[in-house]
This record gives C-alpha cells, sequence and structure tokens, in this order.
C-alpha cells in the first residue's frame, strides 16, 4: 500500500503534498508537530475511498456498504491492537482524543470508585486535558488532586512521587512525554510504585505514541489515552486503551445507540466492551483513515524515525543554542524532539509572527499547560517540535530566521 | 483630518508593500515603537484590553471636547497594531468615534495577516475606545 521503497527523508516527505507549498512566499517549514502532525497521501486516499465506496453507518446494516463499512471500522480496531500490542482487541475504545479518553476514566472510573479522602496523582506539567477532567471529578467525589512537583530541567524526581504515593492515592494520571517541553518521564517505573501500593494508573500518550513503541502489557498501564491527529493520522480520533477487567468495572460514559444491549422504558441493559464507551454514530470515516496512519508508521519504523527526531533533536540544541539571548525552558535528560524557548528582550508572541512571515509555523504561547508555565514564571515559550518528514535544512534555516529576527529586536 | 481621511492614508501606505508578511509585519512594529511608553503604572487591570492574545492597555481622556488615547503593549506587533487605531481615532469627537466605521484593518489585509484569534483582539480594542468615547460623552453630558 506505501511507496516508500528506501526508506530516506526525501522519500517520506513526497508522501506529504502538504508540505510542498509556499507560505507568505517562502517554501513552508513545519515545526508545530506536536500539535498536529501532517497526514500522508496514503490516509488522505482512505478518507477519500470511504467517502467514495464504503459510506455507510456501521454495525447493523445488513447491506454492503455497511459492512464494508464496520470492516474497515473494526480493521483499525485490530491495527491498534497491534500496534500497542494489547491482549485483546474489545480493550481499545475509540474516542475524539486524548481528552476525550481521560475524561471517559475520570467519569466512568473516578467517579463510580473515588470517595472522599482519596486522592488522585498528577505531575506538575499537565496538559489541561490532564487536569481539569480530575479537578472535576475530585469536586463530584471529595477526592483530593496532588501534584508531583517538577524541577528547573523541567522533570520529576521518582523520590517525590514515592513520597506523594500513600495508601489514598487510588489514580495516577501522567503524561509519558510532555507537550510543551519533550521530556520524557519515567511512566514504567511509575506505574510500577503505582500498582504497588494498589493504585490505577492512566497513562497520556498524545505525544508518546508518534515518537515510541508503546507496549501496554511491558508497560501494564490500566489505561492509556492517545489521539490520531499526532500520529500521521486524522482530526478528531483518538484512542483509549483499558485493561478488561477495569473497563467491566467501569460505568457507561454516555448513553445512546450502539452502548446498549437491550432498552425498554423499565431499564436499559448495556453492551459489552468496548462498545458500551460508543454511544452513538462513531468517527467512522477518520477511524477507517487512522489504519493507513498505523501502516505508514510501522512501514518507517521506530527506528528510523526515533533516529531522524533525534538528529532533528541535536541539531537543533547545536545551532539554535549559540542565537543571542536564547534560553531553552526545559533541559531533561530524557527528551523528544521538541525545543521550547524564549529569546530576551523579544516576546514569543512576536517570534512566531514573524517567523510566520518567514513560512515558519511554530507554537507560542502556553501551549495548555498552564501550571508548568507558572512553575517557570513564564506566561509562554516559543514550542518547534519536529516529525520524521523534517529535514536537517530545515532546522538549519529556522535557526537563520531567528537569528535574522533577533538582530531587528537588538539593533 | 477626518476619520475616513486617516484610514485612506493607512490603506495607501500599506498598499506600498504589496502583500509581503514580512515587510508589513516590520512596517507594523516600526509604527508601534513611535507611540509614546505608557507609564507602569498606568498598566492596570482597568487599562487592560480583555480579548487580546497578548496584553494590550488603553486609556483615554478628554481634552476641548476631543478624546485623547494613550496605549501600549506587550508584543512589538500588537503595540503597532494598536498605534493605527490611536493613530485613527485619537484627538476626534466621543461622537464622531462612536460612529466610527472600521474599515482600513479588512483593507489593508490585516485579516489575513493576523489570524482570527488577534482579529477578534483586534475586535476587542476598537469595542473598547467606543466604550470610552461613549463614557466621555455622557461624562461631559452630564457636567454641562
Amino acid at each position: 500500500m506505501s511507496v516508500i521503497t528506501d526508506i530516506s527523508v526525501n522519500e517520506i516527505r513526497k508522501q506529504f503534498p502538504i508540505l510542498n507549498q509556499d507560505v507568505n512566499g517562502k517554501p513552508l517549514v513545519y515545526f508545530d508537530n506536536a500539535a498536529t502532525s501532517q497526514t500522508p497521501q496514503v490516509v488522505i486516499d482512505a478518507l477519500v475511498n470511504y467517502y467514495q465506496k464504503d459510506n455507510a453507518n456501521i454495525h447493523r446494516g445488513i447491506h454492503t456498504l455497511a459492512e464494508r463499512a464496520t470492516t474497515g471500522f473494526e480493521a483499525t480496531r485490530k491495527a491498534v491492537q497491534q500496534f500497542i500490542n494489547s491482549n485483546e482487541v474489545e480493550e481499545i475504545i475509540f474516542t475524539k482524543g486524548t481528552t476525550e479518553g481521560i475524561n471517559l476514566v475520570a467519569q466512568a472510573y473516578g467517579r463510580k470508585f473515588l470517595q472522599e479522602g482519596d486522592e488522585v496523582l498528577i505531575t506538575g506539567m499537565e496538559h489541561h486535558s490532564n487536569i481539569v477532567p480530575w479537578q472535576i471529578v475530585c469536586q463530584q467525589t471529595g477526592a483530593k488532586l496532588k501534584v508531583i512537583p517538577v524541577d528547573n530541567n523541567g522533570e520529576i524526581s521518582i523520590e517525590e512521587y514515592e513520597s506523594l504515593l500513600s495508601e489514598r492515592t487510588k489514580i495516577v494520571s501522567a503524561v509519558y512525554i510532555s507537550n510543551s517541553l519533550g521530556t520524557i518521564n519515567p511512566v514504567p517505573q511509575m506505574i510500577e510504585l503505582a500498582h504497588a501500593i494498589g493504585a490505577k494508573v492512566l497513562v497520556d500518550g498524545a505525544q508518546a505514541a508518534p515518537h515510541h513503541k508503546l507496549d501496554v502489557q511491558k508497560l501494564n498501564c490500566d489505561w492509556l489515552a492517545f489521539s490520531g491527529h499526532k500520529m500521521y493520522g486524522p482530526t478528531g480520533v483518538g484512542i483509549l486503551y483499558g485493561k478488561r477487567q477495569v473497563l467491566e468495572k467501569m460505568d457507561p460514559y454516555q448513553g445512546g445507540g450502539e452502548m446498549i444491549k437491550e432498552v425498554s422504558f423499565a431499564g436499559t441493559s448495556y453492551n459489552d466492551i468496548p462498545y458500551k464507551f460508543e454511544a452513538g454514530t462513531p468517527n467512522i470515516a477518520d477511524v477507517v483513515a487512522l489504519k493507513a496512519a498505523i501502516e505508514f508508521m510501522n512501514e518507517v519504523g521506530f527506528e528510523f524515525l526515533h533516529h531522524q527526531e533525534q538528529a532533528l533533536l541535536n541539531k537543533g540544541r547545536d545551532i539554535l543554542f549559540d542565537i543571542d539571548g536564547f534560553q531553552p525552558i526545559g533541559n531533561a535528560k530524557e527528551k523528544a524532539s521538541v525545543i521550547s524557548f524564549l529569546i530576551d528582550g523579544v516576546h514569543s508572541f512576536d517570534l512566531g509572527m514573524l517567523l510566520d512571515a518567514k513560512g515558519i509555523a511554530v507554537r507560542t504561547g502556553h501551549h495548555c499547560t498552564q501550571p508548568l508555565m507558572d512553575h517557570f514564571k513564564i506566561d509562554g515559550t516559543v514550542r518547534a517540535s519536529f516529525a520524521v518528514y523534517n529535514t536537517v535544512e530545515e532546522v538549519e534555516q529556522f535557526a537563520e530566521a531567528l537569528t535574522d529576527i533577533v538582530k531587528k529586536f537588538r539593533k | 483630518m477626518s476619520i475616513a481621511d486617516k484610514q485612506q492614508d493607512i490603506i495607501e501606505e500599506f498598499s506600498m508593500l504589496d502583500g509581503d508578511m514580512e515587510m508589513t509585519i516590520n512596517y507594523i512594529m516600526e509604527l508601534g515603537e513611535q507611540l509614546p511608553d505608557m507609564d507602569a503604572s498606568q498598566k492596570t487591570d482597568d487599562s487592560i484590553v480583555k480579548g487580546c492574545q497578548s496584553k494590550v492597555w488603553l486609556m483615554a481622556a478628554e481634552q476641548n471636547g476631543h478624546v485623547q488615547f494613550q496605549a501600549d503593549s506587550n508584543t512589538a506587533v500588537t503595540k503597532g497594531l494598536v498605534s493605527l487605531l490611536v493613530r485613527v481615532l485619537n484627538d476626534e469627537s466621543p461622537d464622531d468615534i462612536m460612529n466610527a466605521e472600521i474599515n482600513f484593518p479588512e483593507q489593508i489585509g490585516m485579516n489575513r495577516f493576523i489570524g482570527t484569534q488577534r482579529s477578534n483582539g483586534f475586535a476587542a480594542m476598537i469595542k473598547q475606545m467606543k466604550l470610552y468615547a461613549l463614557a466621555l460623552s455622557s461624562k461631559s453630558q452630564t457636567d454641562a
């Protein structure tokens, strides 16, 4: 299906038509991959093919198109199962994205099992979507939200984490890779320690899924949430993995079609997992196309992906750090391909506007991690985040552009 | 010069930049540099404009029946943008400000340049300036 014959960045880039364009009169350099990665032609083709040939509602139709749509939908579930090596295909739930996955766990598990005096533990570098759902369920249940502090390198310490764990801790919910800083947290160790005291663990894998081979059996997490649009897939589709025995204990998240076994006005019995958590017509087209994104990633392979992204990160560290006034934010030893920074005397917002004028797309602002920004006593950063299709030449262009902009402010 | 004439001047100035985004932003920043800084003591929660991504402070006072604006921002681009509004609306009567139809942002392709989020910020600045004009006009009516 894929057309990659010999893996090279140039071959990979050819599969991403969106990259081949000028923005503001300059060739596009897309460094906003931690927000949304671009989709290869195979994913676009899968979407078009679905609407041109197979579009129908899934599961209950007996006609041919319904059967094809259902087959495509369930084939992606199988592909995801293999992608994260879950034990059973029923442990894969389709969501809108990571945010919905976390909300689902907070409400369907947290609201049912948390009690007054219980604690939910998160890190100080969480995305708002791994803070607010827990604040809501803590308000509903009287449980308490506790935070593992982040140090000045943008890391957490296992010792501090251990000191916060107690028999009151019922849920640990932690980001695997920080979206703002790129910090890779010691999640395998955190899961082991949490399980030792009987707590359940949710892993926010939104940034991890595109960069790291995730193996949920090896990790032994209770839940893993991630998004399609950060791993070369379409927007509006995400995955929630949960262990069967945990998912079966959870109440439905929303009521509606598909999630029921039988409905009468006297009462309703619920469907089995995963359908119990998939009320209403799902995002069929995007789920179907997500399979093409997984196949693309499998074809490229995590080894190449990792190698390429670390090369970009190292190049960035080499040449960006010399720029006048450059202040990196987050210097974790274990770091994904994200460079978050500020420039002395130049507001990040101006930098973002001026970079865009040069065709370079970066993100500026708090990256939906305001508590983390408060920790660093800043109101935002400029973030360049790399994907497998980015090149060392683009990083060089980026450094030149930044140098040029900074010069203007130094006059 | 009327509000409409001042806007026409701006439209003509920007037309010379030929839609080049880099030149446009640099020009906007240069205009911002010419706007006097506001004193730190004036940059309070009362003078801040809500609805902007970067911080914008706006103040107004009445002098001989005309409104005098002061504005500042913590970012160079936004300061340039607000300086354009000050240039258009400064030293006009409260009534003229309230009735002004601000059309230059669209005409100079500002919507394309500043995106929706920033356009909303721009709208918030205009709204704030009109509210100041309204407040000053009712104040002068009460005083009279």
